[in-house]
């Protein structure tokens, strides 16, 4: 097995390849041998691919994770401050204001590959946490769950949407179509959830994905309900509550607690948080290039909008 | 037998709460709690209240 010498972040063989053998972990595939999973020879494949994908990543997360490690704040405060101060180019004031209905769709089906299957990665973290964290992710878990009501499972309610907006809600019905990035930044779960070796790179890249959810949500909410597209708002809207409530808990309880009982791993925590930006950054800036939209256009959203 | 509410204030942020059945806003109106724990707006710039909506972080500091 060999793979080729450029990027696999982008390769969108190589990050197909990688979330079919993760897949393997979560629904597999029909008529594929369940065993398949803990086939040596497709575990060989994945570390191989994770090696480098992991790399890249460390590379292009090293300057954010220099600079925020060692402030000595609490964790909570500078996830929350990092998420914040992130200057990259942001998609959803354009998505609120500006987007077609073909361009909201294409955004809706780009982000499927990670939504069908929301917050089951860190599901995988769970059992290597103890105490005060892992109550506070299996809280945060039993919400992305649906709180007891199967209708409310956020994975339903994004097949829902996709419903909605007249597009096609299987598990992995674009896996064919979408980017490398968008598999890129599914696979990036995984990676965190299935190497125990990274649970506080999950972790904190959980909390990043939930602080930086809320305020795009009820934009996005806001966008398909000009589009007329309302009935397909009703996960965005979900979220703008929801995720009001589990970045605090993701940040002080989970983050916190973990740090706590364990200082050092600070950088990792930062590592992941500085992965989640960095593939939303590139996500975003893939999608407006590909709509053609100028710098101009993408003027920054105003207080409270 | 029925589990106790706990507060908890969010530094720059809202006031989570867990266990409580119904929050009553400002104005005297109930609002039934639908999840395990709310966020509740302490800000007073949500545009969902009483619950928070993040729309804190939109308030500079020298706003606060």
């Amino acid at each position: 097995m060999a793979l080729g010498v450029g990027p696999v972040l982008t390769d969108r063989d190589v990050q197909l390849a990688l979330w079919s053998l993760y897949e393997l972990s979560y629904r597999g595939f029909d008529g594929v041998d369940p065993r398949r999973e803990w086939d040596t020879g497709l575990i060989e494949l994945r570390l191989l691919i994770e090696g480098r994908f992991e790399a890249e990543l460390r590379a292009a997360t090293r300057a954010r994770v220099a600079a925020a490690v060692g402030r000595g704040d609490d964790i909570a405060d500078w996830v929350l401050d990092l998420v914040a101060g992130d200057d990259g180019p942001q998609l959803s004031p354009y998505l609120r204001r500006s987007a077609t209905a073909d361009q909201m769709r294409d955004y809706l089906r780009e982000r499927s590959v990670q939504q069908l299957k929301e917050s089951d990665p860190q599901a995988f973290l769970v059992p290597r946490l103890t105490g005060a964290a892992k109550v506070a992710l299996a809280e945060l878990q039993y919400d992305e769950f649906g709180g007891g009501r199967p209708e409310r499972l956020h994975q339903t309610m994004y097949a829902q949407t996709l419903a909605a907006a007249g597009l096609d809600s299987g598990y992995g019905a674009y896996i064919d179509d979408v980017s490398a990035i968008s598999l890129a930044a599914a696979n990036v779960m995984s990676l965190f959830g299935l190497n125990r070796r990274l649970l506080a790179a999950g972790v904190g890249h959980f909390a990043a994905f939930e602080a930086s959810s809320s305020v795009p949500s009820r934009r996005v909410a806001s966008g398909l309900e000009r589009l007329g597209l309302g009935e397909a708002a009703d996960y965005f809207d979900e979220h703008v509550e929801a995720d009001a409530v589990h970045e605090q808990i993701a940040t002080r309880d989970i983050c916190g607690s973990l740090v706590r009982e364990d200082p050092s791993l600070v950088g990792e925590i930062v590592f992941g948080v500085a992965c989640a930006l960095h593939l939303d950054a590139l996500s975003s800036e893939e999608l407006l290039q590909r709509w053609q939209v100028l710098p101009e256009d993408d003027v920054s959203d105003e207080v409270a909008s | 037998m029925t589990a106790p509410v706990r507060v908890q204030p969010c530094l720059r942020g809202p006031v989570l709460v867990r266990g409580a059945d119904v929050v009553v806003d400002e104005d005297g109106v109930e609002h039934a709690v639908r999840r395990p724990v709310v966020a509740v707006c302490a800000c007073g710039k949500s545009a969902r209240k009483p619950w928070c909506d993040a729309t804190h972080k939109s308030i500079r500091d020298d706003a606060r």
